[in-house]
């Protein structure tokens, strides 16, 4: 289905999560970071970023890993993004939130 | 004469000893070594029924060399380290193997040491896995007298071997505890780090209400921190706490630690592989089968069994020097037990999620896709059967492809990625 953010219709899935990371950029990942309750500070797009290079990579995310990778510790990826961190974070990135196979 | 060694002769190893025996058995000058420490082979989805008393442990084991055909080598003895600069298998004992093509097949294992306090005082007393053949017998032991209380389900981080487990063991236990009577003095809680029990769209609303019609609670998002043995508590990296009586958790799963000490793997010790074709990233004359790898697919019996068609043919055209194929489309079938002797049957692949609609026949079934029935369940326990006959000997499964078939799939759009 289609979204508009910032302005821009957005391709995404049921939950809003984009289904198309062409169309990502900077504005959309702030406006729905908006809709979450969530102010972007440079230390947010420091993960995000993180996050999309993993995805690149086809690497599978996990809280863990992401306390693993030296980017950030586990406290503070709650800290910034409060309340299920990995599925808030990816929405904001543009990726698939981690999922099973059913 | 020139080697192929398979390492692990579990699901994934036997089969492809199998299929090899059969297309090498006009190249007389290739020899086929398999290599694994046990003696014995585990039915392991079997391991699901055991803490119910639906199997027998004795139902789910036999000897591996009972499954590894006549003129492959199965040397019996624990790999130390491969080292894929000199194409040498070196073993715990001293000797050592040359190969020219090696597949690896070592599967995953879990690992409780990886979460504080999981493999603490309360392991196996009141914390327990059913992802082991041990682990399955101490907990069908303890719930046998079990009196009740709160039981919690609980995955500790993705990826896990047969992702669906979990919550069949879920609707098992319901099942388990109204048979026994008892069902009022139980309090089943799943929790998982994903966002739901279902996380998938299609299976979400076909399946959402299951959890409710079997009254249980549903905790999402929990990243475990630690297992407080004192307190019977587990506590999540936010702050967030679960208290159990019982606590069958599913714990981290990694490859095999001669992967990490051989440089092979990632920081779960799983191989980098390229889906399609199941060639090591690293190196051209390694392939990966099942669990071991890192492609995006379930780890799951069924995968293995369509990656080896794929697998085998491409290691035919690699010692032809022909260009690999990278036609494995991440294809798995999976029958899903929601108790009362129902199931569901799940058919996706890297592309396409589980969706309703007929299978093996487009529209005709007999099986019902994404659906429970009990011919669904009674394939699940008929699975045993064709595992030992025909899957670990390499047959194909009559009507079942090894690419997932889009016919007959109720898919309401394209899905393009």
């Amino acid at each position: 289905m289609e979204k508009v953010i910032a302005g821009k219709n957005i391709q995404v899935n049921e939950e809003g999560y984009l289904t198309d990371f062409s169309q990502w950029d900077q504005t959309v990942g702030e406006e729905i970071a908006k809709e979450a309750n969530i102010t972007m500070t440079s230390r947010h797009w420091e993960v995000i970023k993180f996050l999309q290079d993993q995805h690149q990579q086809k690497v599978a995310l996990s809280i863990r890993k992401i306390g693993q990778s030296k980017v950030v510790d586990i406290k503070e990826f709650y800290a910034l993004f409060p309340q299920g961190p990995l599925k808030v974070s990816t929405k904001i990135a543009g990726i698939p939130k981690p999922a099973s196979c059913i | 004469m020139k080697n192929i060694i398979i390492l692990g002769a579990g699901t994934g190893g036997t089969m492809m000893a199998n299929h090899l025996k059969n297309e090498l058995n006009h190249k007389e000058d290739w020899h086929i070594t398999i290599i694994d420490e046990r003696e014995k082979h585990y039915y392991q989805p079997g391991y699901l029924f055991v803490p119910f008393d639906i199997y027998e442990p004795e139902d789910i084991v036999k000897p591996i060399e009972k499954f590894i055909p006549k003129g492959v080598d199965l040397i019996k003895g624990k790999i130390d380290l491969i080292l894929p600069e000199r194409n040498v298998v070196n073993m715990a004992d001293g000797r050592s193997f040359a190969y020219d093509i090696l597949i690896i097949a070592t599967g995953s294992r879990i690992a409780p040491e990886e979460i504080a306090g999981m493999q603490g005082e309360e392991w196996q007393k009141s914390v327990f896995d059913f992802y082991t053949f041990d682990g399955c017998v101490a907990l069908r032991d303890k719930l046998r007298t079990w009196e009740g209380g709160k039981l919690v389900v609980h995955i500790t981080e993705m990826p896990i071997k047969c992702p669906v487990a979990p919550l069949e063991f879920a609707f098992l236990l319901d099942s388990y505890f109204i048979n026994k009577g008892m069902r009022d003095k139980v309090e089943i809680t799943y929790v998982t780090p994903l966002s739901g029990a279902f996380t998938k769209p299609k299976a979400t609303d076909a399946l959402g209400h299951l959890l409710q019609e079997k009254n249980i609670k549903v905790e999402t998002d929990f990243a475990i921190e630690q297992v407080d043995n004192e307190r019977k508590v587990i506590v999540d990296y936010g702050g967030k706490e679960v208290p159990f009586d019982l606590l069958v958790t599913v714990p981290t799963n990694k490859g095999d630690d001669v992967i990490g000490k051989s440089g092979l793997g990632d920081e779960l010790n799983f191989i980098p592989t390229n889906k399609g074709s199941l060639q090591s990233i690293a190196h051209p004359n390694i392939f990966v089968i099942g669990d071991a790898s890192n492609i995006p697919a379930s780890k799951a019996g069924s995968v293995a069994h369509f990656e080896a068609e794929i697998l085998t043919e491409n290691i035919n055209r690699f010692i032809e020097g022909k260009p690999l194929q990278e036609e494995f489309d991440g294809h798995a079938n999976c029958f899903v037990e929601t108790g009362h002797g129902k199931a569901l049957l799940i058919d996706f692949n890297y592309t396409h999620e589980p969706v309703e609609g007929t299978f093996p026949f487009p529209g005709v079934g007999p099986l019902r896709l994404l659906k429970e029935s009990r011919m669904n369940h009674m394939g699940k326990l008929a699975f045993k059967w064709i595992y030992w006959n025909m899957l670990l000997k390499g047959s194909h499964i009559p009507f079942v492809s090894s690419k997932m078939q889009e016919a007959g799939k109720h898919f309401e759009t394209e899905e393009t990625h």
